[in-house]
């Protein structure tokens, strides 16, 4: 049966590691390639690098950070940020990874998914959600979640699976940044919509978070950055920590 | 330094696994070209996508012939997920298909497979680390891996009534063919190359044959 996936996430600027808090007040960590490394090491199931970078320069040094990834580190890579066409597929896949997740630029353009869906396969597109509470309903903001655009979330993630998305990022910006668990609430009535694998993110504080969270039927991984990068939770210890309560992990020696 | 050829016939990503034959000390070369494989120590042929597409292409390519020689000669032959499936004599992904028919039996549905079935409701693609069982330990490319060991799939077709050539598979709802082998030709089902050490473990065993 397959396991459930832990997914350390690397906020990567100007060739460092970041990370944000309340997207908010980001700080410089580490070298992305030795974080990978270290995290392959960990027994991370997978990483994700998202390009929070503007200028075409700066984009070009991601792509070397990505390439050097790739290069030592064999396991699946999903990489987003800015990514608004098929070109941005191309530029990131060529780099070594194998899914490329879209946010905003699906949102703006929802047949991006569609086309890159059909070029790529399923399996290499991955759409990301940012979504928060407004007014009682869920809603996907855009612009690393600044901008309310409307869109209901669980209406947007059935169309995204409808156009061929392979997995879906649940963000939750309510619980984003301040560790008090995932929103577990918001996953179950989300997840409970669509039949494409879902990935948790926003919120993990402790092992006991991840514990919670894979008792939610609906999902299959459990993202998290500034825990795993302040090595607050050991990746090793997290899955020894779920397969004691009985969750199916990958466990490397 | 032997060579090791990776058949390019325009499907895929072959970054991953060209920087993972280098890991395990090999000498990778993606090739289209027919004298390169003639002269290959051993091959990979990769493959991601529709199986029909991907079986055109790789006819168009007109290397069907010397991987055909290659393959009788003795060379080690490996195909990986879609590269594994074209191995078998034909799959039914949209439409039927012809394969290279060098492993008996034939790539079908999964969805299919699960459906009315208690496991229903397992979600296709397969996608994702699942565990080995053995069928052949004796496989060389399962040497010293242990048993239970997990590997990273993504695939929605799987291969069927192929017993004899099945040395280790993975369950879900049904048992998934996930490392088949005759004589010199083998298929893994999942990404060696994306499996982490244990998947690097499988392409350093094949790098010494």
């Amino acid at each position: 049966m397959l396991t459930k996936r832990i997914i350390p996430c690397l906020d990567v600027r100007d060739g460092k590691v970041v990370k944000g808090v309340n997207f908010q007040g980001v700080r410089d960590i580490e070298d992305p390639v030795e974080m990978a490394a270290f995290y392959n090491e960990c027994g991370a199931d997978e990483l994700v690098f998202y390009d929070i970078t503007a200028s075409f320069e700066e984009r070009r040094l991601f792509a070397d950070v990505l390439r050097r990834v790739a290069e030592r580190i064999f396991i699946p890579l999903c990489v987003g940020g800015g990514v608004t066409g098929l070109e941005d597929f191309d530029r990131i896949l060529n780099a070594g990874a194998d899914k490329v997740s879209v946010n905003s630029g699906a949102i703006r353009d929802p047949d991006l998914i569609r086309r890159a869906a059909r070029k790529y396969g399923d399996q290499c597109v991955v759409l990301s959600m940012d979504v928060k509470r407004v007014d009682g309903r869920y809603h996907v903001f855009a612009r690393g979640g600044r901008e309310d655009t409307g869109l209901d979330a669980l209406e947007w993630c059935r169309r995204g699976q409808d156009l061929g998305a392979g997995e879906l990022v649940l963000n939750s910006i309510d619980t984003d940044g301040v560790k008090t668990g995932f929103d577990l609430e918001m996953l179950r009535d989300v997840s409970a919509c669509v039949s494409i694998p879902i990935i948790a993110s926003g919120g993990a504080g402790s092992m006991e978070d991840f514990a919670r969270l894979f008792r939610l039927p609906g999902v299959d991984a459990g993202l998290a950055a500034s825990i795993f990068h302040f090595r607050e939770v050991d990746i090793r210890d997290l899955k020894r920590f779920l397969a004691e309560r009985g969750v199916n992990v990958r466990q490397t020696g | 330094m032997s060579v090791t050829a990776i058949v390019d016939y325009g499907v895929g990503n072959l970054f991953s696994l060209t920087s993972s034959v280098r890991a395990v000390g090999g000498r990778p070369v993606v090739t289209g070209d027919p004298d390169v494989l003639a002269s290959a120590d051993r091959i990979l042929l990769p493959g991601v996508g529709a199986f029909g597409d991907a079986a055109e292409k790789l006819r168009a390519t007109g290397l069907i012939p010397v991987l055909e020689e290659r393959v009788r000669a003795g060379t080690p032959l490996m195909g990986i997920c879609l590269g594994m499936q074209l191995l078998f004599q034909s799959s039914s992904e949209y439409g039927t298909h012809a394969g290279l028919g060098w492993l008996r039996g034939r790539v079908e549905s999964l969805a299919e497979a699960l459906r009315g079935t208690p496991e229903e409701s397992l979600k296709v693609p397969h996608m994702g680390w699942n565990s080995l069982t053995f069928s052949d330990p004796s496989c060389p490319l399962l040497a010293g891996i242990p048993e239970g060991s997990f590997v990273y799939f993504v695939h929605s077709f799987y291969a069927v009534d192929c017993d004899d050539s099945l040395r280790a598979w993975a369950p879900y709802g049904v048992r998934v063919p996930a490392l088949v082998s005759r004589e010199n030709v083998y298929g893994c089902q999942f990404h060696p190359e994306k499996s982490g050490g244990v998947g690097l473990k499988i392409l350093e065993s094949f790098q010494r044959m």
